[in-house]
């Protein structure tokens, strides 16, 4: 840990308005009412999709496994409700592009009927394997929005001995304040869970780091850290992206993540205050991932608030439940203002990612009223990452995209830092992401090719070794043949 | 359900500086030291400001035209107003009025549209023009008004103020009205120099007060320090302009003139005295400050500030030019693709050379 006087310098970064009021000052919201439908994509997480384990037809209980995870890094899907399963299919994706993934539909009972599942009194008598795989059983995922399967990080960090394990509390997106709410009401579940990933990944200890503009979060996770030592629990600046994890492990560690590692790589891992608050319902309840809180706020929202709503809610009814107004909602994000996508429209499902639904009038949005670069450089002192976007966006207009992936595209990690401060409203970060998929897409490409050309070689040189064979042969029968005629020729002239 | 069918990724709030805010910012900032100028020389100084800036305008909106696009909106970014405004700044308050046209034109159309229009351009415009203009018309761009407020009975009236913006000053020695006109500071000094004078000689009834708020001949705009130093400090508190370049270009100023001026203060002038008079102030926290024209990072305004106070000591003291400031910020200007492709910020998780860091030893 660094002393006071050695805080890092925190590189680049935005301080936005945080319209965090809306929803900080009231309590999580619990009487969702239960949809009469539920869309649970098989594919929540990074890695590959859940495959499903139940037919059409079948009637499911609360927390019941509906699909498998599949491989290394997968995570399973568990039943939101008790209901009966309408369909396997395909449906629109929260995604800007809303294209169609495969989802499976529920037809909620409304008993809402949990399975029987009992957790753990004892769960420090557990050996760490357990408990990775009993949170990899309870599909937890990181909740902060990174999806990573929370199982796979808690055994990375047993591999690679983890010295400090960071909570992230900064929730340094404006208008998102789940967290924040989750912090003040739920501090002793949310430290209990940070006891458990200790214990799973056999570290030592963790620093729970939350921004100082949430000062009753602070107070009340301290409090609940207080009987452990091994938890510290401190504030860290309001500065947007505080969050962003190799920001944090700067600040918290001193240490920097060499570009192409992973953070447990430098001795850290750093997990989400939801998924803490997840883990802990997982081994003491037994209960799997199936709700989690959403921030629903934005100018057109009658009542922002913070709700608890099942996985697989479309968000049309959340809009019903919490007072759109339709006409007034310009835009609807899901995630942060910063870095969330546009949803082309409210008939897709909430999943685990979602950690708030933003539906924001015009006037809350930025211009896309796009002039000329101006070449302030603002985007280039903001960037947290070191990037410099206006010269990054000049390569990509000119479609020269290897040039951009030279100063650093591919570091870019997607903040909206640039975008946000840009006075020309230029669309830095639309600009990166699709230069960032067309060089995948075309080194995919290259690599199918250079494939292709691979299995050509290898065929070739197979037909090549055949007939050097049959060449072989070939000589070593005529040798043969000659060898015996010499044989028979001697034999004829002894005789 | 809602449609909505423009989706897009990336910030969807922004900082509520758009590119007319940030122009308009700086004009604002720029306010104090133009109405001072203004009152200081008279209606002849008003003229010319507003034929500057009018006709900066009006180039901008023709060479839009030509480019086939509506000129309003491109206009409402304040660019072209603020472009001829500054030039007008630079130049000498009594100009005939031909050349704040030739000026605006060479600075909108030479400085700024043939590279393609803002943003694009490698040199500051407002410096480009007033440096042709000083190399093309010298005896018009170095006749310097003396002080004559607006509404004093001296000052030339507005008849008069009339005939000297549009039929000209005669500068055939005629009817030359020596009682309005005489060196800057820094010129005077120069030529005092040639004749082997000293400084304490040359001096004997320099006012550095009257000079610091403004009241001696120069440019339009140029002679109050205190006022443009305010206005550029607000810019800084704004967060428009960097402290970077102004705060690199009057150290590098100071301690080059502190230097010499202690080894030999008869003849090289006090730090005073350099950041105290002609363009230094403009210069520093409004022309070297363009965006479009000098460097991306920090690091690199630095060395760009650096580089400009160096020039400005050098041309001033031993070139032939002594308000050499306008050479000065071009040359650097020149130099600035140069900077920003050496001078990059280090990537995260990068080494300066933009390979990965190396795993930390636990
Ligand atoms: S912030 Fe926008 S206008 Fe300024 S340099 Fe970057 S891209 Fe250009
Ligand atoms: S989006 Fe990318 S380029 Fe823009 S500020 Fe963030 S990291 Fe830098």
């Amino acid at each position: 840990m660094l002393g006071f006087f050695s805080k890092p310098r925190i590189r680049g970064g935005v301080h936005a308005e945080e319209h965090k009021m809306l929803t900080a000052s009231q309590a999580i919201v619990n009487n969702f009412p239960l949809p009469k439908k539920l869309y649970i994509p098989l594919q929540q997480h990074v890695g590959k999709p859940a495959e499903p384990l139940i037919r059409v037809g079948d009637e499911v209980l609360k927390g019941q496994l509906l699909a498998y995870s599949q491989g290394m890094i997968s995570a399973p899907v568990h039943a939101p409700s008790s209901g009966i399963i309408l369909d396997v299919n395909d449906y629109p994706a929260p995604h800007p592009s809303a294209l169609p993934i495969r989802m499976i539909v529920l037809e909620t009972d409304g008993k809402d009927e949990w399975i029987n599942a009992p957790g753990i009194d004892d769960p420090f008598r557990l050996s760490p394997e357990d408990i990775s795989l009993r949170v990899g059983a309870a599909g937890i995922v990181g909740l902060g929005g990174a999806t990573f399967p929370t199982a796979v990080k808690l055994n990375m960090g047993r591999e690679n001995r983890i010295d400090t394990l960071i909570i992230n509390g900064a929730e340094c997106e404006p208008y998102l304040s789940c967290d924040d709410r989750q912090m003040q009401e739920r501090s002793e579940q949310i430290i209990d869970g940070v006891r458990l990933m200790l214990h799973g990944m056999e570290a030592d200890h963790a620093v729970v780091a939350i921004e100082d503009n949430k000062p009753q979060a602070y107070l009340a996770m301290q409090a609940a850290a207080k009987p452990y030592p091994q938890i510290k629990v401190i504030q860290i600046p309001t500065r947007y992206p505080m969050g962003w994890d190799r920001q944090l492990i700067r600040y918290v560690t001193g240490r920097e993540v060499p570009v192409g590692c992973r953070s447990s790589e430098v001795g850290v891992t750093i997990h989400n205050v939801g998924t803490a608050y997840a883990t802990h319902k997982a081994i003491r309840q037994g209960r799997p991932l199936v709700s989690r809180v959403i921030t629903v706020s934005g100018g057109a929202v009658g009542r922002p608030m913070n709700v608890e709503v099942p996985l697989g809610t479309l968000i049309s009814e959340l809009f019903d439940f919490c007072q759109v107004n339709a006409e007034q909602t310009a835009r609807i994000v899901m995630g942060g203002p910063m870095m969330g996508d546009s949803l082309p429209h409210t008939g897709v499902p909430t999943v685990k990612a979602t950690s708030g639904i933003l539906a924001l009038t015009a006037a809350e949005l930025k211009s896309t009223d796009e002039q000329p670069c101006i070449r302030c450089a603002s985007c280039v002192s903001v960037c947290p990452a070191g990037l410099r976007p206006l010269d990054m966006a000049n390569n990509i207009r000119v479609n020269q995209l290897d040039a951009a992936v030279d100063i650093g595209l591919k570091d870019c990690i997607s903040c909206g830092c640039c975008s946000y401060i840009c006075p020309s409203n230029i669309p830095l970060v639309q600009y990166f992401k699709y230069a960032s998929g067309e060089v995948a897409a075309r080194q995919q490409a290259q690599h199918k090719s250079e494939q292709t050309k691979r299995l050509m070689d290898a065929r070739n040189a197979r037909l090549e070794r055949i007939a050097q064979q049959q060449r072989e042969e070939e000589q070593a029968r005529i040798a043969a043949k000659l060898e015996r005629e010499r044989l028979k020729a001697e034999q004829e002239a002894t005789v | 359900m809602m449609i909505h069918s423009k989706p897009s990724s990336g910030a969807h709030v922004g900082a509520n500086k758009s590119v007319s805010r940030i122009m308009w910012e700086v004009m604002l900032a720029l306010s104090p030291a133009t109405v001072f100028g203004l009152w200081c020389f008279g209606w002849p100084a008003l003229f010319l400001f507003i034929i500057t800036v009018a006709s900066a305008v009006l180039f901008e909106a023709f060479c839009i035209r030509l480019k086939g696009r509506a000129a309003k909106p491109v206009l409402m970014d304040g660019s072209a107003v603020l472009t001829g405004w500054l030039l007008a700044m630079t130049l000498p308050p009594w100009a005939p009025w031909w050349i704040g046209v030739v000026g605006s034109g060479l600075a909108i159309i030479l400085g700024k549209q043939v590279y393609g229009g803002l943003g694009q351009n490698l040199f500051n415009p407002a410096m480009l023009a007033r440096v042709a203009l000083l190399i093309s018309f010298p005896i018009e761009m170095t006749t310097w008004a003396n002080v004559s407020p607006l509404f004093f009975s001296a000052s030339p009236g507005f008849a008069e103020s009339w005939h000297i913006t549009f039929s000209g000053l005669d500068f055939s020695g005629l009817d030359k009205p020596d009682a309005y006109t005489g060196a800057t500071t820094l010129g005077y000094i120069k030529t005092e120099f040639s004749q082997n004078h000293v400084l304490t000689d040359i001096l004997n009834d320099y006012s550095s007060v009257l000079n610091f708020i403004g009241w001696t001949r120069g440019s339009l705009g140029e002679t109050s320090t205190l006022l443009l130093a305010l206005g550029g400090v607000w810019l800084i508190r704004q967060k428009i302009i960097q402290w970077q370049i102004p705060v690199a270009l009057l150290l590098t100023v100071t301690i080059l003139a502190s230097v010499f001026h202690l080894l030999d203060s008869e003849h090289y002038v006090s730090p005073f005295l350099h950041l105290n008079s002609g363009a230094m102030m403009c210069v520093a926290f409004f022309i070297a400050t363009d965006y479009v024209t000098s460097p991306n990072t920090a690091t690199g305004q630095l060395v760009f500030g650096a580089g400009c106070g160096l020039l400005i000591f050098v041309i001033r003291t031993w070139g032939a030019y002594p308000e050499g400031a306008g050479f000065a910020v071009l040359l650097m200007n020149s130099a600035t693709p140069l900077i920003d492709h050496y001078i990059r910020p280090r990537i995260y998780g990068r080494d300066r050379k933009g390979k990965p860091l190396e795993i930390p030893k636990l």
